[in-house]
């Protein structure tokens, strides 16, 4: 762990289980998170993203979810905190905003009340400070006519809205690490754009660490310091988000940036990558890109590849872009 | 300088002899929001209002715009699905629903529509071939001709009907659900497709898969598509044309080139700059607009972007702007604003005519 990073997670993986088998969500992701840098992990729905972020801050249901490696947060392991241990962390000092605002509060209080509330819990504020405090953040995420917003119940604000008084909540007690999974995907393009740049505005003025999940790399693109991008519950490529796009080391990513319709011709096919992701219940004991990869030989069925760096931060998790035989 | 409103002419189009496969005029759709007291009317919600266009053949036109600006309830009102209030559609040269033109029962021989939730597009259970079978029977083909039909048209989509032909739809991925659904509406060999948000659900790999898909089985058929998408990258990729609507409106509509290369609604310059940047070198630095599109319940009055536009005048609320085109100008496109029509009184539709060389 370097000496600034505020968060280290070391080979986690979940487990999952089901009636069917047990399902490998994440298969031994580690990285590193610097004060106030902000992570993308970019990736396909099943690639085990959303359940990353979920086990950082200790979400899973433990009955079904079974969780290896560490997290460090703050100098501090928290994988095995209690609950009750988490709940001091979760909400104070890490916070996390999700697809859906209207899960993140209670349809029966007002906006204000659950901000306010939040204070009170873990700051110990008074409720008039706590209102007042409650207001300003209203006004720092900008909507408009904060004071007057504060007795909005969360099914009176339009979906955009919504999604600011999310993010107002969860900075209530200034995180240190943010979680954002998918924030901006169920909203209209004319208003995710509003809310990245809020996110961007924030994050830099309060020196925020971020980790945001999303599958759009146009919002990664916008949002991110360094990518991670993530498939069958592995990071497959890692970097310096400019590096990565621009110069992806991973067939996967090469194939997921030009499956987009942004590099086609119009009256063109797409380069579409074939067939579709693997079964989490029966990953091999291989690449698990491999059988839809155009480069993929023998070597690449023998073991798991590593995640082997080719500059100082640029790594991929391919044998033969790795071992400097595969140009993309 | 001659500007002239043309809503017969369709832009894009140079054989304007040629009959379009679908003429869309004048079409509306409000629905009565009820509630209250004995269930009276409050409010009306006015989800598609006077839109006009036409689909050559041949042609994909893609459809953008954001939630509520009833592109969806346009592609359900031009099949019938919810009865339009006033307006026509004509299909082939044949109104749709009037005594001397085309009934529902042909219409729908004709066009096919494939929806955004795959799942519940279906019948759980259905094997698929019977559920792609199921509308050649409704037309009256034979069950052992219909099945034959369906085992082929799966073919053609890629799914090998000797392994997924008794296959149920909850046995299949969601590209391959929206594959089935393709094939449904082939199977009655329509001349029209109608994808509403057909590819929004799926990942972006098996997305550019099924995107291939439809461009191969339009070459091969020679089918027409309008392909409805809030994606304004899949649609640029897919279309011919765009018709960028806003609350029910049509803002803005021409070729996929002009629309995209050079908009001239304000709307659309505001949307295509929304659209993330895919270079990390040049992020977006501004939000081209504040605030959430307004409600369709009681939009604005005149223009309905005035709200939210930069440039509106007293102009804007008074009167809703015409569909104008500037033929004179190459660029086939068609553009509701006061600032592109000199007649209008706004003060900036005169600086346009003067700036233009």
């Amino acid at each position: 762990m370097s000496q600034d990073s505020i968060l280290s997670v070391d080979n986690l993986s979940v487990r999952f289980r089901t009636h069917e088998g047990i399902v490998h969500a994440v298969n031994g992701v580690s990285f590193d998170l610097a004060q106030g840098e902000v992570l993308g992990i970019l990736g396909e729905s099943g690639s085990g993203k959303s359940v990353t972020l979920r086990a950082i801050i200790g979400l899973l249901p433990r009955e079904y979810a079974s969780i290896g490696g560490r997290v460090r947060f703050g100098g501090r392991e928290i994988q095995h905190l209690s609950n009750e241990e988490l709940n001091a962390i979760r909400g104070a000092r890490i916070a996390m905003i999700f697809q859906e605002p209207m899960v993140a509060f209670d349809p029966v209080f007002t906006v204000g009340d659950q901000i306010a509330e939040t204070i009170v819990r873990h700051d110990g504020a008074s409720w008039r400070d706590a209102m007042r405090r409650a207001r300003d953040l209203l006004e720092l995420v900008q909507i408009p006519s904060a004071k007057r917003r504060l007795a909005a119940y969360p099914h009176e604000m339009s979906g955009g809205m919504q999604q600011r008084a999310m993010i107002a909540l969860a900075l209530s007690c200034n995180p240190q690490l943010l979680l954002a999974d998918e924030p901006t995907t169920a909203l209209d393009v004319t208003v995710q754009i509003q809310i990245i740049l809020l996110l961007r505005e924030l994050q830099r003025e309060l020196g925020m660490s971020v980790i945001f999940v999303t599958h759009d790399v146009g919002v990664a693109t916008e949002i991110s310091d360094r990518l991670a991008v993530m498939y069958a519950g592995r990071f497959v490529e890692t970097g310096p988000a400019v590096d990565v796009i621009e110069q992806p080391r991973h067939p996967y990513t090469d194939g997921l940036l030009s499956s987009t319709v942004l590099s086609a011709r119009q009256g063109h096919r797409l380069n579409a990558i074939p067939g579709a992701p693997p079964d989490l219940m029966a990953l091999p004991d291989a690449c698990s890109f491999a059988p839809r990869c155009r480069y993929a030989e023998e070597q690449c069925l023998s073991g798991v590849p590593a995640l082997s760096p080719i500059t100082r931060d640029h790594a991929t998790r391919c044998l033969r872009v790795g071992e400097g035989r595969l140009e993309l | 300088m001659v500007t002239t409103t043309i809503t017969d002419a369709v832009p894009g189009m140079t054989a304007v002899e040629q009959q379009p496969l679908l003429v869309v005029r004048d079409l509306r759709k409000h629905f009565a929001v009820k509630g209250g007291f004995l269930g009276r009317t409050q409010a009306v919600v006015q989800a598609v209002d006077n839109v006009t266009f036409d689909v050559m053949k041949g042609e994909t036109l893609g459809i953008v715009g954001e939630s509520g600006c009833g592109k969806s309830t346009t592609a359900r009102v031009i099949m019938h699905l919810i009865e339009p209030d006033a307006g026509e559609v004509i299909f082939d040269g044949q109104a749709v629903g009037h005594s001397d033109g085309i009934g529902y029962r042909e219409l729908y021989r004709n066009v096919q529509m494939v929806f955004q939730d795959s799942y519940s597009s279906l019948n759980p259970r259905l094997p698929i071939a019977l559920s792609v079978a199921f509308g050649p029977m409704v037309h009256g083909m034979l069950r052992g001709a219909a099945l034959e039909r369906a085992a082929s048209v799966l073919g053609q989509v890629g799914l090998d009907s000797a392994n997924f032909a008794n296959r149920y739809s909850h046995e299949l991925s969601g590209g391959q659900r929206q594959r089935v659904n393709i094939a449904r509406a082939l199977a009655l060999e329509p001349k029209l497709i109608l994808l509403d948000e057909a590819v929004s659900s799926l990942d972006k790999s098996i997305e550019a898969q099924v995107l291939n898909l439809l461009f191969d089985l339009k070459r091969e058929f020679d089918l027409t598509y309008i392909f409805i998408s809030h994606d304004l990258n899949v649609v640029r990729y897919i279309s011919d044309r765009v018709l960028v609507m806003y609350l029910g409106k049509v803002a803005e509509i021409g070729s996929v080139e002009a629309v995209y290369t050079n908009p001239q609604h304000p709307y659309t310059q505001a949307l295509l700059s929304s659209m993330p940047s895919m270079d990390p070198r040049r992020r977006t630095e501004q939000a081209p607009l504040t605030g959430d599109p307004p409600n369709p319940i009681n939009p604005p009055s005149g223009c309905r972007f005035r709200t939210r536009c930069p440039f509106a005048e007293d102009i804007c609320a008074g009167t809703p702007p015409r569909l104008t085109s500037r033929p004179e100008h190459g660029i086939s496109q068609q553009v509701a604003c006061h600032m592109h029509d000199p007649s209008s009184g706004h003060s900036r539709a005169m600086a346009t005519e003067a700036a233009r060389p």
